[in-house]
């Protein structure tokens, strides 16, 4: 059956601007395969399973929900495998249980927490001592393992990695994660939007912006109140700005796990110039917890326009020269090409968003979902390898200059913030952060507090994709291809 | 070509930041600190391990940029390692999350002694925003005592570096 025929079968609720179907349970399990519908997230509340999906053809978030007051839902991972961490965690949290999932060992929960299923409506206790982790095996001869982390040998999040390796060549990557879990959604339940954004804006540091916005617009989709046209200005700004300066920090940390400091410091050097403009303008270097529901927490004076513009010429100035040098050395393109490749057939089972996906030829932007940008804006190295998601950064990176130097010179005039209204409602929003699509779904009682939520990093369909990329590479080579993925750990670990 | 470059280069103004100086107070309380645990001076060379207790990523970036050209922590003798067994410091950001609390303690049974403990950030002073979350025991000192608290969230790279030095001063004598 199609998306469309499958939707019309079920009650749809007033979430805002996409509704959401309650469906029954052959419906939900002919989601599974239904044509035309990339996984976007899987979550629970108490007593329902929801999902998300992208219709691609009538670009639009479908969005999808089953009954499961017996606390068993049917699992959409056999015909799905990007909803397979989230049906692990979806188990942790809300203590539902994917029926015939491909994969149910746990995910976010370490046995660690007081109790099992802190999101569920009847919290268990945990059980006193948790088995440990079975990691997926690998068979053959001379197969052994490599385990590494939590704690990495760099600044960096933690996790855990454990490689088989025969000889030098990975035949099969796990990571673990769920370290950096702090319950950042049950921080959030009963809250106000206003009171709940700065969680938001801490689900994972570098996409401040983009989970703070996608929260944001959730939360005036639900309360019918859109924010004032100088703030989605300033915002949008903001998430541009946001993306250029992770952009430089991942073109020259790629470059240094490929020894090639040099393109390293210069990338340091711009992104430098520019977090320091983003503090003259906004008084926080990465922009936390200035935009917020109903719009932004502060205003952008002609100093700030002027310290930000200032910083995106010498930036647009540069980034023709760090093309230059990263094509014209051969020991750099020798450790990119053909590494970490990302084939079709995964990029299409996963749906990747973000440069990950588009550096694998998946041409989607939420910008151009929201209208916020033309699809033919956006260029496509499509080889999938550490190459193309350079190079795809390189481009995007541009792309982001003009953007924010557009959206900065014609500023409209208006008020900063309207407030949201104490009253019920639902709403959902994507939003294109660095990484990718960053979904927020907000469900408000009627006192406008928070009665159910979930926020969802691009990263959940990027981690899989990762340990796929690198089967097959040698494990010199798997900084490399970890850095040129970036997932985040922290968006994840929730 | 390498020659225009390098003329260049030879020629124009570095680009570091002048280097900051560390508050005289804080020194003199690292000091106290050490005088009353009879504890070794490390001279004016500190090895850092980084650890992320469980962090929202922010801090991480700060800590980052410390090794940018701008701040160029290795110009004071501070450098990061990769193995706490190299370590005179641990610097410690986010929250101490229950999943991670464990593999904190064994990072600190690693590092030889005398060591210093840096809580840097809101999260690792005492939770910060995760404060009462199931998932989340507190700041650091929850599983050991830091010698020196960062606040921020994140610090930014000015503001851990002087906390740094400071140590730094504490420890030349
Ligand atoms: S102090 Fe702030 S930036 Fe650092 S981990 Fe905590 S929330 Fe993130």
């Amino acid at each position: 059956m199609t998306a469309a025929a499958l939707l019309t079968t079920g009650a749809p609720t007033a979430c805002a601007p996409w509704p959401r179907v309650v469906l029954d349970r052959a419906a939900w399990i002919a989601l599974r395969d239904a044509p035309g519908l990339d996984l976007l997230a899987l979550w629970g509340a108490p007593g329902f399973a929801h999902a998300a999906f992208l219709d691609r053809a009538a670009l639009r978030v479908v969005l999808a929900s089953l009954p499961a007051p017996e606390g068993r839902f049917p699992a959409l991972s056999p015909g799905r495998p990007g909803a397979v961490l989230f049906e692990r965690a979806l188990h942790d949290l809300w203590r539902l249980t994917p029926e015939e999932a491909v994969d149910a060992r746990p995910f976010l929960d370490h046995g660690r927490w007081p109790l099992a299923g802190p999101l569920s409506a009847r919290p268990a206790p945990q059980a006193p001592e948790a088995p440990p982790m079975a990691f997926l095996p690998a068979e053959g001869e001379g197969v052994h393992q490599i385990p590494v982390g939590p704690i990495h040998a760099g600044i960096i999040e933690p996790g855990h990695f454990r490689f088989h390796v025969q000889g030098e060549t990975i035949v099969r990557l796990e990571a673990r994660l769920g370290y950096t879990h702090k319950g950042t959604l049950s921080l959030m339940l009963g809250k106000s939007p206003r009171a709940a954004a700065r969680f938001a804006a801490r689900l994972s540091g570098d996409s401040t912006v983009a989970h703070s916005l996608a929260f944001a617009r959730a939360a005036e989709a639900a309360a019918g109140v859109p924010a004032p046209p100088r703030a989605a200005a300033i915002r949008a700004a903001m998430l541009e700005l946001e993306r250029l300066h992770n952009h430089l920090n991942d073109l020259g940390f790629i470059a240094n796990d490929a020894a090639f400091a040099a393109l390293h410091a210069e990338c340091g050097w711009l992104r430098e110039g520019l977090l320091r403009a983003q503090h003259a303008a906004f008084g926080h270097r990465l922009m936390m917890d200035r935009v917020l529901p109903g719009g932004v927490a502060q205003d952008l004076d002609a100093a700030g326009v002027a310290a930000l513009r200032g910083a995106l010429a010498r930036i647009a100035a540069a980034l023709p020269g760090l093309l230059r040098i990263y094509e014209s050395h051969a020991s750099l393109q020798d450790r990119m090409v053909g590494t970490g490749v990302i084939p079709p057939a995964l990029r299409d089972a996963f749906a990747p968003g973000g440069v990950v996906g588009r550096a694998a030829g998946r041409a989607f932007d939420a910008r151009v979902l929201n209208g916020e940008m033309a699809a033919e804006a956006m260029p496509l190295h499509a080889a999938g390898d550490v190459d193309a998601r350079w190079r795809q950064r390189h481009a995007e990176a541009g792309i982001a200059i003009a953007r924010a130097e557009a959206l900065l010179a014609a500023l409209p005039e208006g008020p900063l913030a309207l407030p949201l209204p104490a009253q019920g409602g639902e709403g959902v929003a994507l939003v294109e952060g660095f990484r990718g699509e960053c979904l927020a779904w907000v469900m408000l009682d009627d006192g406008g507090l928070i009665e159910a939520l979930y926020l969802r990093d691009p990263s959940w369909l990027h981690w899989p994709l990762l340990e796929a990329a690198a089967i097959g590479n040698i494990v010199a080579d798997f900084p490399l291809i970890n850095k040129s993925v970036n997932g985040s750990y922290s968006g994840v670990d929730l | 070509m390498l020659w225009p470059k390098l003329a260049r280069n030879l020629l124009s103004r570095p680009r570091t930041d002048p280097p900051v100086t560390p508050r005289p107070e804080v020194v003199a309380a690292l000091r106290d600190r050490l005088a009353e645990a009879g504890q070794r001076r490390l001279g004016r060379s500190l090895a850092i391990r980084h650890v992320d207790a469980g962090s929202c990523n922010g801090c991480e970036l700060e800590c980052h940029a410390l090794g940018n050209v701008a701040h160029d922590l290795e110009r004071y003798g501070l450098r990061f390692v990769a193995s706490p067994r190299h370590a005179d410091v641990l610097l410690v950001t986010g929250p101490l999350t229950r999943n991670m609390a464990e593999a904190l303690l064994r990072c600190r049974a690693a590092t030889p002694e005398p060591a210093w403990i840096v809580a840097a950030g809101d999260c690792a002073v005492d939770g910060g925003v995760f404060k009462g979350s199931y998932a989340v025991l507190g700041g650091v000192e929850e599983a050991i005592m830091p010698d020196l608290v960062i606040p921020g969230c994140p610090p930014t790279p000015t503001h851990i570096l002087e906390g740094l030095v400071a140590l730094l001063e504490a420890n030349a004598g």
